[in-house]
């Protein structure tokens, strides 16, 4: 009797197995890779300007005043389209936003600009991906919240949406 | 009569243009994307770690099989700090500062992934115990019956 019982069991598990799989086939998958660099102050570095318009950015650019947004983009970037109404809003807001430009060249920086608007104070060029690598960030467009002292406080990965908007202002008055 | 006809090739080459332009850069890769190191020593050495690095952007390769931009960074960023001298641990563990244990395509036994290599173990233990106690008991009885 107590065997019988025990021959179900590989059965059970195979179904549990099978049922977990199809459960996790169709859960979404984060696909985000999170810096681990919350926390940690800013690398030093100090990239030219990405095109004629606006100074480059350094290190000490984040430093004293308000916290700032750092903003990694670039011109062949589709999402970072959509984010530009919402860095323009956070602009009305009246805070500062530092671009990064990843491989991109000047003429497509100011043509970007041209059509989308321009929410920066500076971008850097950073052709190679130096700086993106050294703030833990895997693509564009992302966003991180830096405070007066240069620490980095928050990541948003991604195009900033509407409603990312007062996250955002709510992280800024947090790192203030 | 042929202004359709025009129309249609037009309004398909507009949509077949922009394609290989929206998604990538066009900027040339970075110095040491593709261009190996001059020292073969060196060079082994960063081939091998690029090996155990996970490309960012398209997860389930390493940087070493990865033809992403930013793959190309990565690797350029591996070349140029062994060239100067890093070894391949201080760069790893650099990466690891940023990325997480994520960023490495190579298994490490922490203090998170330790069941992953203790339990495969366990259970081969646990099958030659069962495995012993079957046979030897058949052995005994075989004993008795003869």
């Amino acid at each position: 009797m107590k065997n019988r019982f025990l021959l179900w069991v590989p059965l059970a598990l195979f179904a549990f197995f099978a049922g977990l799989a199809a459960y996790m086939l169709t859960q979404e998958k984060d696909q985000f890779v999170a810096s681990t660099m919350i926390g940690q102050p800013l690398p030093d570095f100090a990239l030219d300007p990405a095109f004629a318009g606006l100074p480059g950015a350094a290190k000490a650019d984040f430093l004293g005043g308000q916290p700032r947004l750092l903003n990694v983009w670039a011109s062949w970037c589709l999402p970072c389209i959509a984010e530009a109404p919402q860095l323009e809003a956070l602009k009305a807001q009246g805070v500062e936003i530092i671009g990064i430009a990843i491989r991109d060249r000047p003429e497509d920086v100011a043509n970007f600009l041209g059509r989308y608007g321009n929410p920066y104070s500076r971008i850097g060029s950073d052709r190679i991906s130096e700086v993106q690598l050294a703030i833990g960030s895997s693509g564009v467009p992302e966003t991180f919240v830096i405070d007066a002292k240069g620490v980095i406080r928050y990541q948003h990965i991604g195009d900033i949406r509407a409603d990312d908007v007062p996250v955002l202002l709510a992280e800024l008055e947090k790192a203030k | 009569m042929i202004r359709p006809a025009v129309l249609a090739a037009l309004a398909l080459l507009a949509v077949v243009l922009p394609g290989p332009l929206g998604a990538q850069d066009t900027m040339p890769p970075a110095p040491y994307a593709y261009q190996q190191l001059d020292d073969p020593k060196l060079e082994a050495e960063a081939t091998a770690l690029m090996h155990t690095l996970r490309c960012l952007k398209c997860q389930s390769q390493s940087i070493a099989d990865s033809d992403a931009p930013m793959a190309g960074d990565m690797r350029h960023q591996v070349r140029s700090r062994i060239l100067a001298g890093e070894s391949p641990d201080q760069i790893r563990a650099w990466l690891i500062a940023r990325y997480g244990d994520y960023v490495s395509y190579q298994p490490e036994v922490n203090s998170i992934t330790w069941p992953l290599f203790a339990v495969p173990v366990l259970v081969i233990l646990l099958v030659a115990g069962v495995l012993l106690r079957r046979l030897g008991k058949r052995r005994s009885d075989g004993g008795e019956a003869a």
